[in-house]
């Protein structure tokens, strides 16, 4: 049977100008950005494009007079690039624009980011944000496997070492910084402190997804999907995060190592294991939950996480590289999607060969996740250089 | 002094829905209530009409004893909102009949809290309207 995705080509990707403030947009007008920006990238136009994946996908038809379109308002990074490609894959529509972005939506300063607020009955009464609701899964691994706050703020360091050299990300600069600088920035929930936890931003993105016998219309080097996957465990800051949560579709792995079955699906989807990975985009909203997933997507066995970061594994020049252009905690988070597309935005500029920093040098496979055991749900992604 | 102490009033605070009116109504009267399906004994991790293990439609409100166990704390030094007062401490409490709910610890130092303490219901008002469940350490 012929990959599902043989067909489906990554052509362009875009990142708008990241920053604390981009005062002369909002979240629309940023995405919009993004999206133009992926489509230059592609050497396409906007009247080349017959979908828009978004959570401004009507508002982009229109801004851009693309109608009739085809439209997918999710915008949830991952499982949008999905969709896109399933939209191609079936026929539905040739070329697939995608769009997300974040600006003026974080204003009150006195609150955390009103994305990290939630405001269900069983949870607002506590003070709960994601910080502290990622903390109470982090607390359980560390309970349970010994894993230490230095093991996170290792990682911490790592990707914001990757910021730090890169010009693009907010934060470029601003280091370099040391698993004790780390744990010497005040704490926010315990046990994250300022430096383990994702920084917020605004800025956009975007990226097009073309059938392969557009290839010869791009002058970009496709990239292809080789697997991807989503796991949910139940909506997202609802109701107590717990490591050991569990459901039918794999009483085995718990809410701990949502993801998973993610990963698992991905890899056979490609036809690759763990170790073909040259590169991992991981999303890191908080440290802890790197070492999380090195052991959900098996790179490490469980319990291990801690000791894979701290023997080196994930640094530049280790055996699997993680968040190399700096991630939410250091490149950008500007709220409620666009960092979830950025990941699979890294991926797809590393096996291009296309990073200005932190290229993995001849970088074929790519895994990026987004999501995290403290929201319920973790998404998976393997992108390629070679045509599945 | 960093001892662990309800909220004030005038933190956001929760409304019931219709699923949940019956726990929240509980809370108002001093007790903590959780749901029990009829057929197989799952407890459902939130108010709901259908049994999430056997799919089973009658479920009944059960009155907890009010003591558990601490799951997993954390210490929060950055409120989310001006008006929670630090430090505080959200925890998942495993109730003794088995439920898992979201909560707060109070009543000692944050030093102080373990990894399956004996930990006991304290009811405090978040409002007018809502009565919050915090835990403290069992006496």
């Amino acid at each position: 049977m012929p990959h599902p995705f043989h067909d489906v080509a990554i052509v362009g990707v875009h990142n708008t100008a990241q920053a604390r403030h981009l005062p002369e947009h909002d979240s629309a007008s940023i995405a919009l950005e993004g999206a133009l920006g992926a489509l230059a990238d592609a050497g396409l136009e906007p009247d080349d494009v017959d979908a828009v994946c978004s959570q401004f996908a009507t508002d982009d038809i229109l801004t851009l007079g693309l109608g009739p379109c085809t439209r997918r308002h999710m915008g949830l990074g991952i499982p949008s690039v999905l969709d896109a490609a399933a939209l191609i894959a079936t026929g539905q529509a040739d070329v697939v624009l995608m769009a997300a972005g974040g600006a003026g939506v974080y204003t009150d300063r006195a609150s955390t980011a009103p994305w990290t607020r939630p405001a269900h009955e069983f949870v607002i009464g506590y003070g709960l944000f994601t910080a502290a609701e990622f903390a109470l899964i982090a607390r359980r691994h560390m309970l349970t496997f010994g894993t230490t706050p230095q093991q996170l703020a290792t990682v911490a360091a790592t990707i914001r070492n990757n910021g730090h050299v890169n010009p693009r990300a907010v934060y470029f600069g601003r280091g370099p910084f040391t698993a004790d600088d780390v744990l010497a920035s005040r704490m926010i929930a315990d046990p994250y402190h300022l430096l383990d936890c994702a920084t917020t931003s605004e800025g956009g993105c975007g990226m097009v997804l073309a059938r392969a016998d557009r290839l010869p219309d791009v002058r970009s080097k496709p990239a292809w999907i080789l697997g991807g996957g989503g796991d949910s465990m139940g909506p997202s800051y609802h109701i107590a995060p717990r490591w050991d949560m569990r459901g039918s579709s794999d009483p085995e792995i718990p809410n701990g190592y949502v993801g998973r079955r993610a990963a698992r699906r991905s890899f056979a989807m490609a036809g690759i294991g763990p170790a073909d990975v040259d590169v991992a985009e991981l999303y890191d909203p908080f440290s802890f939950e790197i070492i999380r997933q090195l052991e959900a997507y098996g790179f490490c066995a469980d319990g291990e996480g801690g000791d894979f970061v701290a023997d080196g594994h994930v640094g530049p020049g280790g055996s699997l590289p993680i968040t190399t252009d700096g991630g939410l905690m250091s490149f950008g988070h500007a709220g409620h999607t666009a960092q979830l597309l950025q990941r699979a935005i890294r991926a797809v500029e590393q096996v291009r060969g296309s990073c200005e920093t932190m290229q993995v040098p001849g970088a074929e496979v790519a895994i990026c996740s987004n999501g995290g055991a403290g929201a319920l749900f973790t998404d998976v992604l393997l992108v390629g250089s070679e045509r599945p | 002094m960093s001892t662990l102490e309800a909220q004030q009033p005038g933190i956001p605070a929760p409304r019931a829905s219709r699923l949940s009116q019956p726990y929240w109504d509980g809370c108002r009267a001093g007790e903590l209530r959780f749901q029990r399906c009829d057929t197989c004994g799952t407890i459902p991790a939130r108010p709901t009409t259908v049994c999430p293990h056997c799919h089973g439609r009658s479920l009944t409100w059960e009155r907890s004893s009010g003591v558990g166990s601490l799951y997993s704390w954390t210490i929060v030094w950055r409120p989310q909102h001006p008006a929670f007062r630090v430090p505080y401490a959200p925890a998942v409490v495993e109730l003794e009949e088995g439920a898992f709910v979201m909560s707060s610890m109070i009543g000692c130092e944050p030093e102080d809290l373990r990894a399956g303490m004996r930990v006991e219901v304290e009811f405090h008002p978040a409002d007018a309207e809502v009565t919050l469940p915090y835990f403290r350490p069992a006496g």
